[in-house]
């Protein structure tokens, strides 16, 4: 397999040239490559084959003090970014929100549809309906559609009876209830972040603070995620939005650009 | 990649499934319990698709204890074998459930049965079985060392080897897993086999 170098060709005739030089043309210059199948392609497939697919970053835990729920804001149509504002943490309730991975219309109708089933819920009942009901719900309906090309990976995150609840709910049908979950394509790189920094009794400044650095180290690395880091605070009052920082200007903030010595200037040469 | 074993003893029966909840290369959870209590003196173990895992198991069981409101009585594990293969075969053809089961139950008159079914509906009655990427490890050492009528702690040991084994061969093994027993005591958790901790599991 020969690669193509022609944009490193000079202007000036090649040395030793085969002789069809004599049209006047010079053959482009070129190294032969290792003679192995696919030599271009083989880490893309392995790697394509375990990027998660869902172009964005979300994370959710639970802490001493209540849930952390946190996402970025990009919208990715292949190599396009469509938005750079989504807004992907739901209000599903003053109590209850959902996060958004996956299908922004899926996302965006299935949890409406769920604030709408919790209401009902209360309305027929006379309480709140609690995080783990609202997750079965979700993920009952989900399961029925599954097969379908329904694409939607989200955390239902909530306060309710028994303290903070957090779920993870998907389009495959799984619904797994844990402490920490990272949903999206950059969610391996969230998850190095948050897991090393995470303590049970965390203060909520320190929380958000741990929220907020985890998506902003999942959008510097993926290409698939960016814009602005939301970070939303659950506690028993309901859910509280705490801040929305653009990630680039956080990336200065964490990393500020520091004068450096200079080695060598650069001389303007005098006129000879 | 999802571990479950099973072995029958003297008078009880053991199920072991690991607890790991994996989507492609990330754990999302490494404590998630695979087993479940189908009534008083059953326990399944399931691994399988995740949605269709939890549906189908969780249908099993309302149904299970439909049948004893009803009745009176509960189901014998042979019977509540045979009406999951049943339930599995019919849907097999329009939409079936990808999960395998290792179904395990104490009859007073029958004393400790193991039911091994897969996921196109095959049951067999077994006093041994496997399912998973770990199947390969446990399978032999369970053949190896098993005989019939082992004691709790001899079955423990049984177990404890073929994690053991699975652990050192398996290249994407699970870190943790779980052990339930069912006895004329009745199904419960015995132990859990962790090597790896998920921070701040707290009380909460």
């Amino acid at each position: 397999m020969k690669l193509d170098t022609s944009g490193l060709e000079s202007a000036a005739p090649v040395w030793g040239a085969p002789s069809e030089l004599v049209d006047g043309f010079s053959a482009a210059p070129s190294f032969e490559v290792p003679n192995t199948t696919d030599f271009d392609g083989f880490q893309k497939e392995a790697i394509q084959m375990v990027k998660p697919a869902k172009g964005t970053t979300t994370l959710a835990f639970i802490f001493k003090e209540g849930v952390m729920v946190a996402a970025d804001s990009r919208a990715s149509m292949g190599g396009y970014i469509s938005s750079q504002s989504v807004k992907k943490i739901i209000e599903i309730n003053p109590y209850m929100l959902g996060t958004m991975a996956g299908g922004a219309a899926d996302c965006q109708f299935w949890h409406r549809n769920l604030g709408i089933k919790c209401r009902l819920h209360e309305l027929a009942n006379k309480r709140r309906i609690s995080v783990t009901g609202a997750s079965k719900l979700l993920a009952n309906i989900l399961y029925s559609y599954r097969g379908m090309g329904l694409s939607v990976g989200t955390m239902i995150a909530g306060w309710d009876e028994t303290g903070p609840g957090l779920y993870y709910v998907d389009s495959e049908g799984g619904r797994l209830k844990g402490m920490r979950f990272s949903v999206g394509s950059g969610s391996p790189y969230a998850y190095g972040v948050l897991d090393n920094g995470y303590r049970y009794d965390m203060s909520v400044e320190e929380a958000a603070e741990l929220a907020r650095r985890a998506i902003y180290h999942a959008t510097f690395r993926d290409g698939a995620s960016g814009g602005v880091a939301s970070v939303y605070y659950v506690g028993p009052n309901g859910w509280k939005k705490l801040s929305g920082d653009d990630v680039g200007e956080l990336h200065y903030k964490y990393y500020p650009v520091m004068p450096s010595t200079v080695e060598q200037e650069m001389v303007e040469v005098a006129a000879a | 990649m999802e571990c479950v074993f099973g072995l029958v003893g003297n008078d009880f029966a053991v199920v072991v499934a690991d607890t790991s909840a994996v989507h492609s290369i990330l754990v999302h959870k490494s404590n998630e319990d695979k087993i479940m209590i189908l009534d008083s003196h059953k326990l399944i173990a399931a691994s399988g698709e995740p949605g269709d895992r939890v549906q189908f198991t969780e249908y099993i069981q309302k149904n299970v204890a439909l049948y004893q409101f009803r009745n009176g009585i509960p189901l014998t594990t042979a019977a509540a074998a045979n009406f999951t293969r049943g339930e599995l075969a019919t849907a097999l053809r329009k939409n079936p459930y990808s999960v395998n089961i290792l179904l395990a139950g104490y009859d007073k008159e029958t004393g400790p049965s193991l039911y091994y079914i897969d996921y196109i509906a095959t049951l067999h009655k077994v006093d041994k079985g496997a399912f998973g990427y770990g199947s390969y490890f446990s399978l032999s050492m369970m053949d190896r060392h098993y005989h019939s009528g082992m004691t709790v702690e001899e079955a423990i040991d049984l177990v404890d080897k073929c994690i053991m084994e699975i652990r050192s061969r398996l290249v994407v093994a699970p870190p943790n897993f779980v052990i339930k027993i069912v006895d004329k005591d009745g199904a419960r958790e015995y132990a859990w086999r962790e090597s790896v901790k998920d921070a701040a599991v707290a009380s909460a």
